[in-house]
């Protein structure tokens, strides 16, 4: 079977749509896009950035793997226009790790509690979890605080049960801090 | 290493990368200049197509392309039946794109390929189509009625198979017994709803002529066989890549689906790269499901409780379509004695066309509907003979003396004979007995209903054939530079850590650190025998091919070793990536070794001078290569299973009502559980709890909700209730090494356990709790609200404070 | 799950808004989007256009009177709940609140914005109506109050005219020396409510319960005040028999036919029992307040 056309085809690459220019700060440097206004904010993070750790899991709020912080609190990046974001500061789960790759210890405990299977829905919880550990507020460490905490992460792999432990072992180190 | 990595709780490989955010899904996967799909679904359950306008989406500004049966030339077919079985006739399979009929909501009737995925959803609204819509019946019990509209005109009372297996023979048995209990219970439709949905991308190069796809599937090498053949391309033209893929459930085993081969299509027809993320509630109408099983149970015992035969006759709704043939009805109904003895056993399903989403493997496959109907008779036959149902259970387990124990005449979904192979089953139900706090039970029971409390105590044994064939292989290759391991295989992972279990088996066999195990699997490019990953089988199957061609190699490195020493092979040790004489400091490095044993011709770094003609080493007399000898340390070995490796489990729970919400407390949950050797206990506990957690979504809050019209009224995750942390009770899990005697490893599968003993064990709970007040048994999952109220006396809207 | 194609426009003040609702024909108002956005992804709404209301200053104020809350159009859920003078002033606003969602929603959903949408099953239009509440709505033709029994028509439809943008909600303060209480069941944390009930109990000084006040949502096409209970309340001393007779006093109210989740026989079961736990939480916060 052949499988050559002839002559390429002539493809359109960019959509009709309208753009408008966004300007934020995401993990410390300062972006500039002219996106559609329909841009949801997990695309533009993923596809316009190449960030493309911050998941899609649901698209309609419920499953968290998109969670990110906007200026500092955490927020549903599905549930977000990107043009909502101009002028805001951006973080995501790339901004976890230092610069040469060492985990942070929310991570580490990730890791060592075996929090993740999958790890598709892990950086919508690092996050999350990460917003509650800078919050200021004092952070209820029983098991029921915690799951409290992370309700509002879907999770099909790991059953919770080792994220429960991670978050306890990463916020006992947070607050030694 | 000196320590044993086998049996070791090691952190894994892979999650320093997951966890920073550098995973590599399919929709992660840098394609430049890229158009998305999206799809024209059905919006009735059945239906004719009379008409299809695709003008108005093709004038859409940023459309590519809109395909619909017309135009796809060769794809325009039924696709393969991927498990043949006799009991099926003329089995039905579905087309990639919708040709005069419509199955079920939700099915594909044309593609859009535009710019991105918004302007294909723009364009996809505006493909026209003329539905006829057709009479439908969802209820499988009405729907095999002689007067009930088919789905299928060509399979009369919409039956898709009827197979029945004996073992032993019932009907003597039955003539003998003192008792018969009977019960009928139903297990409904579910979904697997991995967090990732399924994705495929794809890339031709009209130059190379190779086609490249990247799948977020559990067979690439299933895929890579069906493209190459519906597209009519060597198999070395067609390299597929299930990179890193979020949760796959059984749900992304099934192949092709149509977005499989038509996006490949497309990226052929159109030079361009394609990629097409399914969205949530694609996942829901669009992707395979399982679970609706209506059982007719009959257990005939003595009046001592021995169960001297079971008659079970079952309904399985396999959708619209049974491209998987009849696997999960097949595992359900050879699953249906689970541990016990029960030596005479009639079992029969019928297959069942309903105009619904097809059903395929889901995390347990049948094994959850097996184990809800055998479990739930059992308690039934407790109550119904005054024996207590831990009794009960001891009386009827398969001892440990009688394994291997075979069930004669019923045949797994492997081909092969059902042969328990090894366990501890008495012990298994004691643990569990101790854990739950059985002695101590019937007094906290008393006294909650003495305060008006409804407290009940749950309990289900549940059996997995696991491990199944027909083989998987693994290669393994130490890599001259940086002496390595490279060791491949052809399953594809899906989070189970197949990377750090696999390199625990090399890291003993080898003397290497685990992190020092280059892993690679889901690339038909990198290694293209084997077979899949599904019914809890890469542990038992891939781990053993490792194991032995990780042997191969062991020997291969002591006797280079030996030569290069110039010691006996019996004094050569292998520890941290170095070979070395036995109470001497001499010692070389595997890089070394490796490059040694591969001539050379060319010294592309300095160590490698060791390996050219004219190194002081080299031989001048003759081939650099012996005959029969090859180059490097490699090796590459297989397994095939002689049957399935059976493991088991025991769960119990104490649960509570809270009369006014009707939800379900969970005051306990402990899981004992048996997969032979353990490699990593804490990848096995992960996988159990992960399992555990499916099984209470399943058991109380997962139901896929169809009306009558056969609309799938809650495909999103507001509707569609999985589990949040807040909903999973801390569970217990003690393990039991029985070892299997099928394999060298002694390893069980241990993927699907955790969920199949959920559902049995909630419902004999909450059965129990209301005992003093109502009949209700909980014959059905997943148990509502409604179902608890109904248990509960009138008046429960008035607990006491 | 992609949205439409919309006209975004950032408004910059008040007026610019208003105009811009006034001469758009299908435009929506966009705060928080956490009930939108979703719905536009599912393509069940298509706005022609968006008027992002998040730049208008006066929007972001919250203001806390001796008599009750004002909460501005772009006031997160999260603000108000952490709001310590808000929880001062009406303690019931932060229980039900802890009811949205999950924090992640709420630090971006606004209650005025989850006032709009009403939802039948949302915890905030219930306060509203509970607490004797109301929104200010204003257009290019002047500003009303609408007060949440007038507000609230049916399941995701109000008094609020589509030219009408809600410039904020008024939380009445607690009566003081009240008793209150909140309840509300879900299957799974942070869902919508299958049913929830809210209560402020009054009494005078001899325990006679003066005004009883009883709302609830979830179990109907709207917020519902439940009147009989209230009935059953008023003029008596709130003792477990009076508790008990309003509790099976609200059957009625109950209009929200079987659906996926659960039949209308079940939930009215849940409502009885919720508002017994409602009474008797309010009975012993207000215990509390004498004390």
């Amino acid at each position: 079977m052949r499988h050559k056309p002839a002559i390429a085809p002539n493809i359109p690459s960019v959509s009709a749509d309208p753009t408008v220019e966004v300007t934020m700060t995401v993990n410390g440097q300062t972006v500039t896009r002219h996106v559609s206004p329909r841009m949801l904010l997990t695309d533009f993070i993923r596809h316009e950035l190449g960030l493309t750790g911050t998941h899609v899991g649901c698209e309609h709020g419920v499953c968290g793997a998109c969670t990110v912080l906007i200026d500092g609190r955490a927020a549903r990046a599905c549930l977000t226009f990107a043009v909502q974001a101009d002028g805001a500061e951006l973080r995501t789960i790339e901004s976890e790790a230092s610069e040469d790759g060492t985990l942070s210890e929310l991570q580490k405990a990730f890791a060592e509690c075996h929090g993740l299977q999958c790890g598709y829905c892990t950086p919508g919880f690092i996050m999350n979890i990460r917003a509650h550990l800078e919050s200021g507020e004092k952070l209820d460490l029983s098991d029921e605080g915690i799951r409290d905490m992370i309700s509002g992460n879907l999770c099909r792999c790991t059953g919770y049960k080792n994220i429960v432990a991670a978050v306890r072992k990463s916020a006992q180190h947070f607050n030694r801090k | 290493m000196s320590t044993r990595q086998f049996g070791a709780k090691i952190s894994r490989n892979i999650d320093p990368e997951l966890l920073r955010g550098e995973g590599k899904f399919t929709d992660d996967i840098p394609l430049p200049g890229a158009l998305h799909a999206a799809f024209v679904r059905s919006p009735f359950a059945r239906a004719r197509i009379e008409a299809i306008d695709t003008s108005d989406a093709l004038a859409c500004p940023g459309v590519v392309a809109v395909y619909t049966c017309d135009n796809i030339e060769h794809l325009d077919r039924e696709l393969p039946l991927l498990i043949p079985h006799p009991s099926m006739n003329n089995a039905r399979t579905q087309r990639p794109l919708a040709r005069e009929d419509v199955y079920y909501v939700g099915q594909p009737v044309a593609m859009v390929v535009a710019v991105n995925r918004y302007v294909a959803e723009d364009a996809a609204l505006l493909v026209d189509v003329d539905y006829d819509a057709l009479d439908v019946e969802l209820d499988m019990e009405k729907a095999i009625l002689d007067d009930a509209p088919l789905v299928h005109p060509s399979h009369p009372n919409n039956i898709a198979a009827d197979f029945t297996q004996v073992s032993g023979n019932p009907d003597t048995a039955i003539a003998a017994a003192e008792h018969v209990t009977k019960l009928r219970v139903q297990v409904d439709r579910s979904t697997a709803a991995p967090m990732e949905c399924r994705t495929v991308a794809a890339w031709f190069d009209h130059v190379s002529s190779e086609l490249t796809v990247w799948d977020g599937t559990q067979a690439p090498i299933g895929v890579r066989g069906g493209l190459a053949s519906l597209f009519d391309l060597d198999e070395d033209k067609v390299r597929v890549i299930a990179p890193h893929v979020g949760g796959g459930f059984g749900q992304k085993v099934m192949f092709p689906y149509a977005d499989e081969i038509l996006v490949p299509y497309a990226a052929i027809n159109l030079g361009k790269p394609i990629k097409y993320i399914e969205d949530r509630r694609e996942n829901f109408i669009g992707s395979n499901q399982e679970r609706t099983q209506i059982h007719t149970i009959e257990l005939y015992a003595t009046k001592s409780g021995e169960v001297l035969a079971l008659s079970d006759d079952f309904l399985h709704d396999t959708g619209a379509f049974i491209p998987y043939g009849i696997a999960v009805a097949q595992v359900a109904s050879t699953s249906i004695a689970g541990p016990y003895r029960i030596p005479n056993i009639r079992v029969r399903f019928r297959a069942v066309y309903t105009p619904t989403v097809p059903v395929t493997p889901y995390r347990g496959c049948g094994r959850p509907q097996a184990c809800f109907a055998i479990e739930r008779a059992m308690d039934q036959l407790a109550d119904e003979l005054g024996i207590d149902r831990f009794e009960i259970r001891r009386r009827n387990l398969i001892r440990d003396d009688e394994f291997p124990y075979a069930r004669d005449g019923l045949l797994f979904a492997d081909g092969l004979q059902v042969k328990h192979d090894s366990g501890q089953y008495l012990r298994a139900l004691e643990m569990a007995r101790e854990a739950i706090g059985w002695d101590d039970f019937p007094a906290k029971q008393a006294e909650a209903r003495a305060e008006g409390r409804y407290l009940g105590l749950g309990l289900a044994f549940y059996v997995e054939g696991t491990g199944l064939g027909p083989y998987e292989g693994g290669h393994i290759k130490i890599h001259p530079i940086t002496g390595k391991v490279y060791v491949n295989t052809g399953l594809a992972g899906q989070g189970q850590g197949h990377e750090t279990s696999f390199a625990q088996i090399v890291a003993d066999q080898l003397g290497v650190n685990v992190s020092d195990v280059i892993f690679r699997e889901g690339d038909t490019g990198a290694y293209d025998w084997g077979v899949a990953t599904f019914a809890s089988r890469a542990a038992v199957v891939s781990g053993n091919a490792i194991y032995k061609a990780a042997k191969v190699v062991r020997q291969q490195l002591v006797e280079a070793a030996a030569n290069m020493l110039e010691a006996p092979t019996d004094e050569i040790e292998l520890t941290d990536g170095y070979a070395s004489v036995k109470g001497t400091n001499r010692k070389i490095a595997y890089s070394t070794i490796a490059t040694a044993t591969n001539p050379l011709r060319y010294a592309f770094n300095e160590a490698a001078q060791i390996a050219t003609q004219f190194a002081p080493a080299s031989k001048h007399d003759g081939p650099p290569l012996a005959e029969g000898q090859h180059p490097g340390l490699e090796a590459t070995d297989y397994f095939s299973p002689s049957c399935a490796t059976w493991a088991y489990g025991v769960h119990a729970a104490i649960v509570e009502i809270d009369p006014v919400t009707c939800r379900v407390v969970f005051h306990k949950y402990v899981c004992i559980h048996d997969c032979g050797n353990m490699i990593n206990p804490t990848i096995v506990e992960g996988q159990v709890m992960g399992g555990l957690a499916q099984g209470i979504g399943g058991a109380l809050f997962e139901h896929i909700e169809f009306d009558d019209d056969g609309n799938l009224t809650n495909a999103n995750f507001v509707d569609f209730l999985i589990p949040y942390a807040t909903e999973i009770p801390d569970i217990e899990i003690q393990h039991l090494e029985t070892p299997s005697p099928l394999n060298p490893l002694g390893v069980k599968g241990v993927g699907e356990a955790g969920c199949i003993a959920v559902g049995a064990t909630v419902a004999s709970g909450l059965a129990d709790a209301v005992s003093h007040v109502s009949g209700s048994k909980f014959h059905y999952t997943p148990v509502t609200p409604d179902m608890i109220l109904e248990a509960l006396p009138q008046g429960t809207a008035q607990p006491p404070d | 799950m992609k949205p439409p194609l919309f006209d975004y426009c950032s408004a910059q003040s008040v007026q610019d808004a208003l105009q811009k609702l006034h001469e758009t024909p299908g435009a929506l108002i966009l705060a928080g989007g956490q009930s939108l956005i979703p719905a536009m992804n599912f393509r069940l709404v298509s706005p022609s256009t968006l008027i992002d209301i998040n730049r208008i200053p006066e929007f972001r104020k919250v203001e806390v009177t001796s008599d009750g809350i004002v909460v501005g159009a772009t006031i997160r859920h999260r603000d108000l709940e952490l709001d310590a003078a808000v929880h001062a002033a009406n303690p019931l606003l932060r229980l039900a609140l802890a009811h949205v969602a999950h924090v992640p929603i709420r630090n971006r959903g606004t209650t005025v914005g989850s006032l709009c949408h009403a939802d039948a099953a949302a915890e905030m239009p219930m306060i509203l109506l509970l607490t004797g509440g109301s929104v200010m709505a204003q257009s290019v033709s002047g500003t009303r109050t609408i007060p949440a029994e007038e507000f609230y028509k049916f399941h995701m439809t109000t008094a609020k005219a589509s030219d009408e943008l809600i410039v904020s909600a008024r939380f009445p303060a607690l009566p003081r020396g009240a008793g209150y209480g909140f309840a509300e069941f879900a299957r799974r944390r942070g869902d919508y409510a299958l049913a929830a009930v809210g209560a402020i109990v009054s009494c005078d000084d001899s325990g006679i319960v003066t005004d009883a006040r009883l709302a609830a949502c979830g179990i109907g096409s709207k917020p519902v005040r439940l009147t009989a209970a209230e009935n059953a309340l008023n003029g008596r001393r709130a003792d477990k028999a009076a508790m008990a007779e309003a509790a099976l006093a609200t059957a009625d109210a109950v209009t929200a036919p079987d659906d996926t989740q659960v039949t209308q026989a079940y939930r009215r079961h849940l409502l009885a029992g919720l508002t017994r736990q409602v009474l008797a939480q309010a009975v012993s916060a207000r215990k509390e307040a004498i004390a």
